[in-house]
């Protein structure tokens, strides 16, 4: 079975960021870009799928500029097979992205379809369950774990309060959060190995891009407030000053 | 014109609270657009009980879709028949809370109504006519203003951030009755694993108690529990990522850039250090208190509130003196 994930390239999460001019983007000026974390849980969950069945391939693929490459190349070098780049300007509009990779992937022959639960630039949760509705495949959406069962996928929803298992025919789409599948670092020879895979490059101009960034704005800045005390005899004040002055207790 | 329709989320035909917010938000922007607020409940036969309390928030009307095959969250199912509703009515937007279902279904529905999604909203304004979206990216290091040229504006707004008012409305209940073709059932829930602890979910608790590897041992997080219990029902555990990589915690606890994000009204971060991608997590909480034996640990900086001294000792005391306060009031 092949599997196919979808992985973008977003901010390092130590980034601190800071806004362009005009304050519709983030300065990337000094920012290191990586491989989304939860995307890397789905590019590793794909590899050990595919190492256990010892076949099939593993296809990444990214809609973005030309820098995307790296990225591409960062799961390639995890022992990815091959990449697909549809190049374009990437948008906050998850349904604009998930009908470009829609289009994309209903080329790839995939029995599962992968996603990351979450961007770390955007935070929407949104286009995995989008593309799954649009190329009408069941989904399950925030899943830690999975395992194949026969025709069937067996995954593990991480939800409030628990865990809820259910069964989903193949072909399916998963989106993917943390949990069983720690990625693995790039070995050497993955790196070497990584530029001479095939790494094809396709145009992409989603059609209509309907939410647009009007504005970004830093958050409040928090102030540092006071230190009540040391020890356990700072205790009674502290929660006087949260009764009294801050009124949450 | 001017309706906006919210998924009124409930559990075992109970609705949950975040129903409320998201009913409340609904009927908030309706009153300013000059329209009314429907809501939509789906579930298994029997759930309609509860439907009429949503008038109380502001709901004119409430749908109820009731069939033996929805006493499960069968998200393409469900998907349909929001989508269904909605394209029966004339609704300038379709509100959804930010829960794990509601982050699930939210998605499905915009893209069988072919309209793009706001997701994890936190602000909600009617202006000049037009729906004013905001939002957190960067796991909540900066705000976006974003505007969505399409109709419906869908949207799932995170919870506790919306308080929902007192606004009585008709509360009608009224039956539903979806279509639900061939096929519309593809996923199979097999069963729910409770996580051992509080049912509350970090993400959606008033209180949350926090805890880092300066607890030094799992064994302490009884320590963290009781605290937790002093501060009532409305109280969850929330975890560092170190803790939960050392297999100490679950990631369904984690705060923070790779887990979740979070803003109760009252954050204890206990043996904490405040790296920066637990901050992106917890940074727009209402009050924040640490409790670290460094008085230099960057937690400091963003908590309103700190002790210096060690977290083991400082604890129970902690949660005897809520304890104290609690029954005195
Ligand atoms: C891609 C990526 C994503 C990440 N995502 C997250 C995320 O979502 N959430 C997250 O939390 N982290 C995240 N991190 C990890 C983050 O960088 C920190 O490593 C982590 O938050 C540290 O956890 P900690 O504060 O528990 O541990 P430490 O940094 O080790 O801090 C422990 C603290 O406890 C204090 N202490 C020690 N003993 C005591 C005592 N007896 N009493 C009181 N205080 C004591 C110490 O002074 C110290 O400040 C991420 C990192 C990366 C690279
Ligand atoms: N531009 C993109 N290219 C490839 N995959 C993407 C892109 N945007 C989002 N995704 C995938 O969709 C997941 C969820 O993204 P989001 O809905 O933006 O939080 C990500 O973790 C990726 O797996």
């Amino acid at each position: 079975m092949n599997i196919a994930v979808c992985i973008k390239r977003v901010p390092d999460t130590e980034t601190r960021i800071r806004l362009a001019e005009g304050a519709t983007a983030i300065d990337p000026d000094g920012v290191k870009y990586v491989v989304s974390p939860y995307d890397e849980i789905a590019v590793e969950a794909a590899l050990r799928i595919r190492d256990a069945a010892g076949e099939g391939e593993v296809t990444v693929i990214t809609f973005g500029d030309a820098k995307s490459q790296e990225t591409l190349r960062s799961a390639l070098a995890m022992g990815a097979d091959r990449a697909v780049l549809l190049t374009g300007e990437a948008t906050m509009d998850g349904l604009a992205t998930a009908k470009t990779l829609a289009a994309a992937l209903q080329d790839i022959d995939a029995g599962l379809i992968l996603f990351g639960a979450k961007a770390a630039d955007g935070d929407q949760q949104q286009v995995g369950p989008m593309v799954a509705t649009i190329l009408q495949r069941p989904c399950a959406t925030n899943v830690g774990n999975f395992s194949l069962k026969g025709d069937s996928v067996e995954c593990h929803r991480e939800v409030e309060g628990g865990t809820e298992v259910v069964e989903l025919p193949l072909p399916a789409v998963i989106s993917i959060t943390k949990g069983e599948f720690e990625p693995r670092y790039a070995s050497l020879k993955g790196i070497m190995a990584a530029k001479r895979k095939p790494l094809e490059e396709v145009e992409a101009t989603p059609q209509d891009i309907r939410l647009n960034v009007e504005q970004l704005a830093l958050p409040p800045e928090r102030t540092a407030g006071r230190i009540v005390g040391e020890g356990v005899d700072a205790v009674p004040e502290l929660v006087r000053i949260l009764r009294e002055e801050a009124g949450v207790l | 014109m001017g309706d906006i329709l919210a998924f009124a989320e409930q559990r075992s035909g109970q609705l949950r609270g975040t129903a409320r917010e998201a009913v409340g938000t609904a009927a908030r922007i309706a009153a300013k657009l000059g329209g009314n607020a429907h809501a939509l409940m789906i579930g298994a036969p029997g759930i309609s009980g509860s439907a009429g309390s949503l008038g109380a928030v502001g709901a004119e009307t409430v749908r109820v879709a009731e069939h033996d095959g929805l006493g499960e969250y069968i998200p393409e199912a469900y998907a349909e028949v929001v989508a269904e509703l909605v394209r029966s009515g004339s609704y300038e937007a379709v509100v959804f809370s930010a829960t794990a279902q509601g982050k699930d279904l939210a998605p499905r529905v915009a893209a069988l109504l072919d309209v793009p999604l706001a997701s994890d909203v936190t602000a909600l304004e009617a202006v000049d006519g037009a729906i004013r979206i905001t939002r957190p990216v960067y796991a909540g290091k900066a705000f976006a203003t974003v505007s969505i040229a399409a109709s419906p504006v869908v949207v799932s707004i995170r919870p506790n951030v919306f308080i929902a008012e007192d606004r009585a409305a008709a509360g009608a209940v009224e039956a539903f009755t979806p279509t639900l073709g061939e096929g519309a059932i593809q996923t199979r829930v097999i069963e729910f694993r409770a996580a051992a602890g509080g049912s509350i979910d970090v993400a959606e608790a008033s209180v949350v108690v926090s805890g880092g590897r300066g607890l030094k041992d799992p064994e302490n997080w009884g320590l963290l529990e009781d605290l937790r219990d002093a501060l009532g029902t409305e109280a969850a555990l929330g975890a560092s990522r170190a803790v939960v990589d050392a297999g100490w915690r679950s990631h369904g606890e984690q705060v923070g850039q790779t887990g979740k994000t979070v803003a109760p009204k009252l954050y204890f971060a206990v043996g904490i250090s405040g790296a920066i991608q637990h901050l992106a997590g917890m940074r727009t909480s209402g009050t924040i208190v640490a409790i670290n034996k460094d008085p230099d640990a960057p937690i400091f900086g963003v908590a309103d509130y700190g002790i210096v001294g060690d977290a083991l000792e400082v604890l129970p005391r902690l949660a005897e003196e809520i304890r104290t306060l609690k029954a005195g009031a």
